[in-house]
């Protein structure tokens, strides 16, 4: 048993090794960044539908005037593991946009109407038109933000994360960031154009305005018209697409546990029963 | 190899390949009856676990070839096409990413069980010599996997690693351009990363073999560090080790899935979610973490030593970091191979371990006091330990009493618990 105790601790100074090895995340320093609870988190996390389609809502009425979405396409909204839109709301939807296709056989490009197979449409042709209309700044791409900036885990943190799986330091950011205007305190200076945010990931200003205010958006499920609100729900509908495989991937994941811890038992008796002869 | 098979074919179709190839025997000698000494414990079990994710690596990177575009404009779309678009891309994908992780993880774990066990003595220096190159082709190809997705951190990264070769005097600047395929890291370089990237695990694959018949020519070491002296030391390898090895296989195929399907991006970086982009430096740009440690030493040389400037002493001091490792049989003078023998080396054995483990963590730090104190500290241990304490303590360390014979080690073992 003593000897059992040691050996499993030394495996998990060896695990301990990796996990402090580990992470790349521990470089330089960053905002101080707060643990919200989504419903996504842990093992058995799953997206909350509503809140995807809430955090759609504010993508499309917000966010779109300035960030693309170039990864996602229309039907991936009534995909399995999304927001749980129909196929019918999403060509109603798909149909709002209109999209640039082309050449005809005259050799013309021509606009259409949005299909499913269709990809967002970005609000500016290339990125010089973005930062003519944004004062110089470029609004990035929002498809895979979630998954693009990492709050800072500084020792130990780092380390546990291993054993409780957070893995949810994206959208926490995206949402500290999206509440995390203030006026700026004596004696910082905020340039032209910019905006205090010690939230913000490279530096304590940006370029983009506060883009929620309470009442901005309508929701029609009760659900409190908040900027805290808002940033919630925004910021699991960007982890939806950055990661839009989550769920399928933890319901795998949970099969491919129990079967593995299952095998490995049975092959530990089955391993002691062959040895069982043997002084070893 | 094949000279302790006892194979007898018994049906025709083996003896007509046998008698013109005797392939049967071979696996027969080497997998089958090769007598494998009773006592190895779970460490020897992680050379199969770093073969078994080879073989995860190999699969999974064949079939996401079939998917992924290297081309600098259509690289990291390729990539988001699989991970939303292509039947279980994703897992695909998060397999290969984080295997790689994996098989540092066990091949990590695999060197210092040879270290503190003495595996590296006569007669197996060259089956160590050949698991270095496996080391160091294993970096290679990790580096450029990490390239292939083309983003923020695969362009910087490569950027500074290639860069380093501009440290070479006269000759610096014209290798960096011949590396690159042009003036800075762009679509010729991805391509042939990519290309270098295919080719090289087919490489490892290779030297994996004459990696297992090297060792097999002497047999395996044991924690005991004697060489087995008769059939009571040894099992055949089937059942025995077969079925201890796949447990442990299975074992750590959990900790894979962990990583897999929970924390899939953990061991990654956050920037390389963004399209790489010439004209904009991430804040800190840091590899993967199996290369952190020598990340670490290359940043330790801040001065210049002599006509040396420091950045190409850095490099030399990372270069010597795994070059040290091929003479590691030469440096340590001791002919007790077993670390358990051993109670001063044991103590530096691990002093060792931590000291790559703080070069690791180190190396994720931005390049500021204190962190470069520390890391010359660290460097200053890790060539320590093979260039003096290894050479030292073998001419002054008194052992304690090796035991005789495999036997008498496992049968005095509750008397005296090691």
């Amino acid at each position: 048993m003593k000897n059992l105790l040691f050996k499993s601790a030394r495996a998990l100074a060896v695990v301990a090794g990796l996990a402090v090895a580990g992470p790349a995340l521990a470089a330089g320093d960053g905002p101080h960044v707060e643990k919200q609870p989504w419903s996504f988190a842990g093992p058995f996390g799953q997206f909350d539908k509503a809140q995807l389609q809430r955090g759609f809502q504010v993508y499309q009425e917000v966010c779109s005037a300035c960030h693309g979405l170039s990864y996602v396409a229309f039907r991936n909204l009534a995909e399995e593991g999304g927001p749980g839109f129909s196929v019918d709301e999403v060509k109603a939807l798909a149909a709002e946009y209109s999209i640039e296709d082309g050449p005809d056989s005259e050799g013309e490009m021509f606009e259409r109407d949005g299909k499913p197979f269709d990809k967002f449409p970005s609000p500016f042709p290339n990125e010089q038109a973005a930062r003519a209309s944004n004062n110089g700044a470029y609004p990035p791409d929002l498809s895979l933000m979630a998954k693009a900036r990492a709050a800072l885990r500084g020792f130990p943190w780092f380390v546990l994360d291993v054993a409780t799986q957070y893995q949810e330091n994206g959208p926490d950011y995206l949402y500290g960031l999206l509440t995390g205007y203030h006026e700026a305190p004596e004696g910082v200076e905020v340039p032209e154009g910019q905006y205090y945010n010690p939230g913000f990931i490279s530096g304590s200003t940006l370029a983009m305005a506060p883009p929620l205010s309470d009442e901005l958006v309508e929701y029609s499920d009760g659900s409190p018209m908040t900027v805290d609100q808002y940033a919630r729900d925004v910021s699991a509908f960007l982890m939806w697409t950055a990661e839009p495989h989550l769920e399928s991937r933890k319901r795998i994941g949970f099969g491919v546990m129990a079967f593995l811890i299952l095998f490995a038992s049975l092959l530990y008796f089955t391993k002691r029963k062959i040895w069982r002869d043997v002084d070893h | 190899m094949a000279g302790h098979s006892t194979y007898e074919p018994q049906n025709a179709g083996a003896k007509w390949l046998e008698r013109r190839l005797p392939v049967l025997s071979l696996v027969h000698g080497s997998f089958v009856a090769f007598p494998t000494p009773k006592n190895l414990n779970y460490w020897w079990t992680f050379g199969g676990i770093a073969f078994f994710v080879l073989v995860v690596q190999l699969i999974t990177g064949i079939v996401l070839v079939m998917h992924y575009t290297p081309n600098d404009a259509l690289a990291f779309a390729s990539v988001e096409h699989i991970m939303r678009d292509v039947n279980y891309g994703w897992l695909m994908r998060y397999l290969h990413s984080n295997g790689a992780s994996m098989f540092f993880f066990a091949v990590y774990i695999h060197i210092f069980r040879g270290m503190y066990y003495g595996s590296y003595k006569e007669p197996r220096e060259l089956a160590w010599i050949l698991g270095v190159l496996l080391f160091f082709l294993m970096v290679l190809t990790a580096f450029m996997g990490y390239v292939l997705p083309w983003g923020q951190m695969s362009l910087w990264g490569a950027t500074v690693i290639t860069n380093l070769f501009s440290a070479v005097p006269v000759v610096g600047e014209a290798i960096t351009t011949w590396l690159w395929g042009g003036f800075a890291v762009g679509n010729p370089t991805l391509n042939r990363f990519f290309s270098l990237h295919y080719l090289l695990p087919f490489v490892i694959l290779g030297v994996v073999m004459l990696h297992i018949w090297a060792f097999h020519v002497a047999g395996n070491n044991n924690p005991v560090g004697v060489d087995p002296k008769s059939e009571k030391d040894t099992v055949p390898f089937h059942p025995y080790y077969t079925l201890k090895d796949l447990f442990a296989i299975v074992v750590f195929m959990i900790l894979f899935s962990w990583f897999v399907f929970y924390l899939p991006n953990y061991l990654g970086h956050a920037d390389n979610y963004i399209p790489a982009n010439p004209m904009v430096t991430p804040a800190h740009i840091v590899p993967e973490w199996f290369l952190l440690p020598f990340y670490a030493i290359l940043r330790a040389i801040t001065f210049d030593v002599g006509p040396i400037p420091s950045k190409l002493g850095g490099v030399i001091a990372m270069g010597g970091a795994i070059a040290i490792l091929f003479v590691l049989p030469w440096l340590d003078t001791s002919k007790v191979r077993s670390a358990n023998y051993r109670p001063v080396y044991r103590f530096f054995f691990w002093l060792f371990f931590f000291t790559t483990i703080m070069l690791g963590w180190l190396g994720s730090k931005p390049a500021e006091q204190p962190y470069i104190a520390w890391i010359q500290f660290f460097t200053v241990l890790y060539f320590a330990h093979f260039l003096i304490v290894l050479p030292v303590l073998g001419l002054i360390e008194t052992p304690r009493k090796v035991p005789d014979s495999i036997n008498d080690a496992v049968l005095g073992k509750s008397s005296d618990a090691a």
